[in-house]
């Protein structure tokens, strides 16, 4: 049994005063499909933020890749949801790509034959070749997205951090990056966190599911989260999973009390 | 040396039109070292426009050119070096606006704020001030050909420090400005490079300040690179570009305005727009090959 590559124990996570979720224990194995849904406001994103340091934990423990959170980062590829910056950048698509070999080394950006084959061959994993030249600024959000995940396995991540990858993607496109990642996951036994509204893309593929609702939370296979009684329990309301042709929606999610007003799940 | 352009060139002048390039070799000779210098701020303002135009600087830097220049009139007030007094007026602006302003919009208006308070004070210190009334308006508009030898060295060195900083920092500071979410979750350490950039626009704005004055340092750290932005996207391309650009802008600036009766600074800021122009028109005429192309191809 290899190490987990993310041991979270008794972990409890506040945003300010407001405490999104509590006493999450939770290891991750090598290679494992963690798959995390709920509804806004749940602390989805906080739980990626919290694995890359970012955010400091209100109680418990976490240890990625057998350090503390924050200290192994060059070695985890993450792809957060906001979209790249708008202005006229300088820079095309390989170049973009490319930060996620050198990004964090100094001096002039010149890279040797082999890292632009490295980032050529990237581009091609999420069917993107065709942006190597165009400037970053002239591509659509869907295609700097494409970029994103090119530029999170150009790295050779072991532990890969998505948030909301779908946004701003077709359905194909969404089926393009779920098949690019699970290619590269199968191929170097990478973990990948992946935070979705939907959850369908992801079916055949997920180990497991993590699901937040308001403080409370559920985690287990996708047969085992997504019933009409775990989710009724967690959420403490009449929930009704319904399965239809190979997709689920999950009807009757309250509003959170945060105020947000989408549903997980998708019609 | 003082090579103040008017005396040496009076007798020159009298009489003549707009230009007279007779004695121009004599001058050449002259004004060398602030070619040197002129050389040295074309290399800097093409590489860091590069910056102000990805991180959206640029009313920024016109916010700390003014500040500066509140630093040079002071320094004229109490006696001192004007070039010591422009450094610290823009390295204080820029470190003012690098840490109370991290988002564009924040530091926007800390900018529109601060530069009508900092060109207040310049004004108020410039009219306690006895001397000399060019050194006045030479600090707005533009002064290089009367700035002496020491003072020159000092702009130089204050140039190749800024050039060698920013091009140790160049490849994080551009993912940081690119991205600066997966940045800082890769280790970048986007605050402290923001500093340092902010440090390196100070120095680059106060040595721009010399040459073509507060109201035109623009012309040398935004138009360049603006116009080299609009040809390519290539990150080693376009600060070639904006590089040569700038340098073409100062240098002939400065040999233009040898020749002629006028301060350097309409020169340096007339080539560098007609550059800018040049871009444009040939980005456009390219697009429009492009969609023909397309058409055809289709």
């Amino acid at each position: 049994m290899t190490e987990p590559v993310a041991v979270l124990k008794n972990v409890s996570l506040n945003v300010g005063a407001r405490r999104l979720w509590s006493d999450l224990t939770l290891e991750i194995a090598q290679g494992e499909f963690l798959a995390v849904i709920g509804p806004n406001g749940s602390g989805k994103t906080s739980l990626l933020k919290a694995l890359l340091g970012q955010l400091p934990i209100r109680s418990g423990n976490i240890s990625v890749l057998g350090k503390r959170p924050g200290q192994a980062n060059r070695e985890i590829g993450y792809i957060p949801q906001q979209r790249v910056a708008e202005t006229a950048l300088g820079l095309r698509g390989k170049d973009f790509v490319a930060f996620g070999l050198d990004g964090t080394k100094w001096g002039p950006p010149i890279r040797s034959k082999t890292q632009q084959l490295q980032v050529l061959d990237a581009l091609a994993r999420v069917d993107a070749k065709g942006l190597a030249d165009v400037a970053l600024g002239e591509m659509s959000g869907g295609q700097q997205q494409r970029l994103r995940v090119a530029q999170a396995l150009v790295g050779n991540p072991r532990l890969l951090l998505c948030d909301e990858p779908y946004l701003s993607l077709d359905f194909k496109r969404q089926q393009d990056i779920t098949n690019a990642i699970e290619r590269y996951r199968k191929h170097s036994g990478c973990s990948v966190v992946f935070v979705t509204h939907d959850v369908n893309p992801l079916l055949g593929i997920v180990d497991r599911v993590l699901y937040f609702t308001g403080e409370r939370f559920a985690l287990g296979t996708a047969k085992e989260v997504l019933q009409s009684k775990t989710l009724s329990e967690i959420f403490g309301t009449k929930i009704e999973v319904i399965r239809n042709a190979d997709r689920v929606t999950v009807v009757g999610i309250p509003e959170s009390q945060h105020g947000h007003h989408e549903l997980a799940g998708r019609e | 040396m003082n090579v103040l352009l008017p005396t040496v060139l009076e007798p020159v002048l009298v009489g003549s039109g707009l230009f007279d390039f007779s004695d121009y070799g004599e001058l050449l000779v002259l004004v060398g070292n602030t070619l040197a210098a002129g050389f040295a701020l074309g290399l800097l303002g093409g590489l860091i426009g590069i910056f102000v135009m990805t991180r959206d600087m640029a009313f920024a830097v016109h916010g700390i050119s003014e500040l500066s220049f509140a630093g040079a009139a002071a320094a004229l007030l109490i006696g001192t070096s004007v070039i010591t007094g422009s450094i610290a007026g823009s390295l204080i602006a820029a470190l003012v606006f690098g840490l109370m302003g991290t988002r564009a919009r924040e530091r926007n208006s800390v900018v529109a704020v601060l530069m009508p308070f900092g060109l207040g004070l310049g004004i108020l210190f410039l009219a306690l001030y006895q001397g000399r009334s060019a050194n006045k308006f030479g600090l707005l508009i533009g002064q290089i050909v009367s700035v002496d030898g020491p003072e020159l060295g000092w702009l130089i060195l204050v140039s190749a420090v800024a050039i060698f900083g920013l091009i140790a920092i160049w490849r994080p500071l551009s993912f940081a400005t690119a991205d600066e979410e997966v940045a800082r979750a890769k280790g970048v350490p986007t605050g402290v490079l923001s500093v340092i950039f902010m440090i390196i626009l100070g120095m680059a704005t106060a040595v721009s300040v010399q040459i073509v004055g507060a109201l035109l340092v623009l012309a040398l750290l935004v138009t360049p690179a603006a116009a080299a932005l609009r040809l390519t996207s290539s990150p080693i391309l376009a600060p070639a570009l904006s590089v040569i650009f700038a340098v073409v802008s100062v240098l002939g600036g400065i040999l233009l305005a040898l020749g002629g009766n006028l301060p350097v600074s309409p020169y340096v800021t007339t080539i560098s727009f007609l550059i800018y122009l040049i871009c444009r028109i040939i980005a456009i005429s390219r697009k429009r090959h492009q969609a023909v192309l397309a058409k055809t191809a289709e």
